[in-house]
């Protein structure tokens, strides 16, 4: 059992320091008083560093075993793109350094821009957004520029119920009305409800805003019918590619007829997660869109070298500031060239694998929604359990105790007591056997009558069930001071 | 493939064992005519470490960072020395390899620090609360002018010019499908959801909050005051008087990577806690009455409200908020107070330097660690003649192109100020005697 640790505030004692630095000459042209007590802790290094030593292995993590979140894409993260990230050439720029000192970096952009271009099979990419729903946000913001370059932003936006929640989000930020399209008995778009939103409000409907691979784990097979009939009404097919993971190397989204696309970085190009960040959400456009793209960008100049674009009158703006989550970018070029074009179909195909491989050996214990095959993820429910008064709560903190960080619950909304299982491709089958097994034993033991043994669980973690309802309640968000 | 488990037997054994032949039978659904069987031409083989390796240094090399040489860049992106122990601990795989906290039990680890950094964050600004980090500084004050909107149910946003000038243009791109208006340092009225300011401002002015604050009262706007030298806080008064202070966390912690991952904040009065973007750590207890923390408040956010959410962000700079979290810790109370001096006194001898040179006249007069002057002579010139003497010169700003921003900080030498001071006096002299001089600033 992990060690306890407290609050660092609370190891303060007066005149410890963490560093050395030079004694300053006390000078003050502010023009204000000077600051008094903030309230800092007061500790030494070997403190801080067994304080967070301690609290690292409180966590879980990929690198010590399997981590199945769906939609999340928890694979592998190479310790070679984080010493690229690190090297003095690139950590110490500064974003406003001249384009002759930053050549190296705009080249990483550029050369970046390329693999993702190649592999989208679409024309026009931003790398700036920071993340998946910045992504989005900036896909959006370029729809709506372009219908009102035609002359009428429109008024809705079409999302599927089993959306992730970002895309109704990013819409509504866009101050779009969301119209909800329901999911079939298939688990894809149900088509009727599709073409009659369509029917009802014609070129009232800016865009579609479809998932696909989609949340359910399945790839949409009327994706090109649906790109077909949007683009009849004068309508956008914006594709949320937090799934790219199931399909790179194997499919080119430019040839499904998709105009705008968020990919993360964070997801199929293994920048690692960090605890919730940072990450980064490059979109892909059509030409249709291309001349929306956000400021800044990177050109290649007839001469060979590099620029930063700043300026260009149609573009959506700026959407954050400098030119994005630069770091991140090193390493997914750095993860790209190392599986190069046939390792990343293989990935696209070992994640498929391993999906399917887990849902082939969980069929029979679990309910599963839809039929597959799936793609990178599958989706199981609580229903059988639920008989045995067996949630998928309760399922969840089971895996805790039997080591193994849960699936992805409750999402998407559109099965009761989802369970979303992406193993992804650096998974060994020895590891999903392992996983297999510990579903199989959670199962039986629903089935045997064990619900009040599940209730009390998890019990080997640091921490019991947490009292969330407490936290909510009585808000404590910082300490007293 | 070094990253990849599978061999191409097991990989026969496992679609035998799921009953399929061949791989592209689970890709049914994908139009045929669309499905790729061969790798994509068009694109280089896998590599080997050693290979990516030199490749991606060469390109690395290419770069002259500001290590190099003497650089006075600063704009809301800062030059700060890191301890060894916070990318150590960073690098653990144990933060590295995890995500956003959603079971408790097993990232206590996770939910600690970003507890840590809230109240570390509050405590900095003189803010109640704060939540666990946004994208960047710029996006950071964006969401504080939507959350001014939605506290105040009104449309128009000020901001002052003399913001970060990233942070204006990301507020108006956002600004342009929503109702109503963002302007430049106008007087606030009975429609102003909210004014941003920024001290120390983009020319390195440190403002006097109290005008503006009355200001806002008269007309019930909020203040947002924007900070992207978080440094500056160990010296100068926390912005007690906003309502939000939002901005960039990036000095402590975080390199400069070329603009990012950097490390956006959001803090503000404890009333407006269910309008906050973003994540949000509690303090809780366990079944066993142990302590522990939780992400609440969930009920604001895109993946319950949905459409109705305070704010779509979700992925936000984890690992930079530990980063900081880390070196703040390291540094402490005195620490940090001792850094924020540092890099002050470093800017008054930067600023006494280009005083004393003839034909430059410094304009800021009060200021942390950046300062403004203006010169004889076009700052391209300047920025020019300073990098063919092995110099990296401050921002060129102004419309007039004669002013100059510079940034010192606890990395900027004595000697360096002096090698600044000699260049720019060279310089002038050099121009003089070429009759390169204009005098109109
Ligand atoms: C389907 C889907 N869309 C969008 C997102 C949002 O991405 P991010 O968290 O990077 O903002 C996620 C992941 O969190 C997702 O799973």
């Amino acid at each position: 059992m992990p060690f306890e640790t407290d609050l660092l505030i609370h190891q303060s004692v007066k005149g410890r320091c963490g560093v050395d630095l030079p004694t300053p000459e006390v000078r003050n042209r502010t023009g204000q008083n000077l600051r008094e007590s903030i309230g800092l802790p007061e500790v030494s290094e070997p403190q801080v560093m067994r304080h967070y030593t301690r609290l690292s292995h409180q966590n879980y993590s990929i690198d010590e075993n399997f981590y199945p979140l769906g939609s999340c894409t928890m694979k592998h993260n190479p310790r070679l793109n984080e010493k690229l990230a690190r090297l003095e050439g690139f950590a110490h720029l500064h974003p406003l350094q001249s384009e002759e000192h930053s050549q190296g970096a705009l080249e990483v952009i550029y050369q970046l821009t390329d693999w993702l271009k190649k592999l989208s099979g679409m024309p026009g990419l931003t790398l700036d957004p920071a993340a998946g729903a910045h992504g989005e946000l900036t896909g959006m913001m370029m729809v709506r520029k372009a219908h009102e370059a035609k002359g009428n932003p429109r008024k809705i936006v079409l999302v599927p119920d089993s959306a992730h929640g970002t895309n109704p989000a990013t819409a509504a930020t866009c101050k779009y009305t969301i119209v909800t399209i329901k999911t079939g008995d298939d688990g894809m778009v149900d088509m009727d409800a599709f073409n009659a939103a369509v029917k009802e409000h014609g070129e009232d409907i800016a865009a579609f805003m479809l998932t696909n691979p989609s949340t359910c784990g399945l790839f949409e097979p009327n994706v090109k019918v649906i790109a077909d009939t949007l683009h009849d009404i004068g309508a956008y097919f914006y594709c949320d590619g937090a799934n790219f993971n199931a399909i790179v190397g194997k499919v080119l989204p430019g040839d499904l007829g998709i105009d705008v696309m968020q990919i993360n970085l964070h997801k199929t190009f293994s920048t690692p997660h960090g605890g919730g960040g940072p990450g980064s959400g490059p979109v892909m456009v059509s030409e249709a869109l291309v001349p929306y793209l956000p400021i800044p960008y990177v050109e290649k100049k007839k001469d060979g070298t590099f620029a930063l674009v700043k300026e260009n009158e149609t573009s959506i703006g700026r959407i954050k500031g400098f030119h994005g989550q630069f770091g991140m970018m090193i390493r997914a070029l750095a993860y790209m060239m190392s599986h190069g074009a046939d390792g990343l179909q293989k990935v696209a195909e070992d994640a498929v694998l391993n999906a399917n491989y887990i849902l082939h050996n969980l069929k029979d214990d679990f309910h599963v929604p839809y039929p597959g095959p799936c793609m990178h993820e599958c989706l199981l429910t609580h229903k059988k359990q639920k008989e045995h008064g067996v949630t998928t709560m309760n399922i969840a903190k089971a895996l805790l105790d039997a080591g193994y960080h849960p699936m992805t619950v409750y999402f998407p909304l559109v099965v009761d007591g989802a369970m979303l299982i992406e193993p992804t491709e650096t998974e060994s089958r020895e590891t999903m056997d392992g996983f297999i097994a510990a579903m199989k034993t959670i199962a039986k033991r629903a089935q045997d009558g064990d619900a009040t043994a599940f209730h009390a669980q998890p019990q080997t973690t640091f921490r019991k069930r947490l009292d969330e309802t407490q936290a909510a309640r009585k808000p404590v968000l910082v300490e007293d001071k | 493939m070094r990253y990849l488990p599978h061999t191409d037997e097991s990989r026969k054994d496992m679609l035998r064992a799921i009953g399929a032949q061949h791989i592209d039978e689970l890709y049914t659904h994908v139009p045929k005519e669309t499905l790729m069987s061969e790798p994509l031409s068009s694109l280089p083989s896998h590599m080997g470490e050693m290979q990516v390796e030199s490749h991606i240094k060469a390109l690395a090399e290419k770069n002259t960072p500001t290590s190099k040489m003497p650089s006075f860049l600063g704009g809301g992106c800062y030059h700060h020395h890191i301890p060894a122990s916070v990318d150590h601990l960073i690098q653990r795989g144990e933060f590295l390899t995890t995500y956003t906290p959603y079971q408790p039990e097993v990232s206590q680890g996770t939910l600690t620090y970003v507890y840590e950094f809230q109240n570390y964050i509050a405590r900095l600004t003189g803010m109640d609360i704060a939540n666990a980090s946004m994208y960047d500084g710029a996006t950071a004050d964006t969401e504080a002018a939507l959350m001014a909107k939605r506290l105040t149910k009104r449309n128009n946003v000020i901001i002052y010019p003399c913001v970060h000038p990233d942070y204006i243009d990301v507020l108006k791109s956002y600004s342009t499908h929503s109702n109503g208006t963002v302007e430049l340092g106008t007087e606030p009225d009975e429609n102003t959801a909210c004014v941003i300011i920024q001290s120390p401002n983009y020319y390195g002015l440190v403002f006097d909050l109290k005008e503006l604050r009355e200001k806002c009262d008269a007309v019930g706007a909020k203040l947002v005051v924007a900070v992207n030298e978080i440094v500056s806080l160990g010296l100068l008064p926390a912005p007690e008087m906003a309502d939000i202070v939002a901005g960039e966390a990036q000095s402590i912690g975080v390199p400069m990577s070329f603009g990012g991952p950097h490390l956006g904040f959001f803090a503000c009065k404890k009333e407006y806690m269910r309008q906050m973007p973003g994540r949000l750590c509690g303090k809780t207890v366990d079944a066993d009455g142990k302590e522990g923390f939780v992400l609440t408040l969930n009920t604001r956010e895109q993946h319950i409200r949905r459409d109705k959410a305070t704010s779509n962000i979700c992925t936000n700079q984890g690992l930079c908020a530990l980063a900081f979290t880390i070196h703040l810790g390291l540094l402490g109370e005195t620490g940090f107070k001792t850094l924020a001096q540092l890099n002050h006194t470093q800017a008054c001898k930067l600023a006494d330097t280009l005083e004393s040179i003839e034909g430059v006249t410094l304009k800021t007069e009060t200021f942390f660690n950046e300062v403004t002057a203006s010169f004889p002579i076009s700052t391209e010139l300047l920025s020019t003649e300073l990098s063919k003497r092995s110099i990296i010169g401050g921002i060129p700003v102004g419309e007039t192109k004669h002013s100059m921003v510079f940034c010192a900080t606890e990395l900027t030498s004595d000697e360096d100020i002096s090698k600044l001071n000699n260049a720019i006096e060279h310089i002038l002299k050099e121009q003089e005697s070429n009759g390169g001089l204009s005098h109109a600033v």
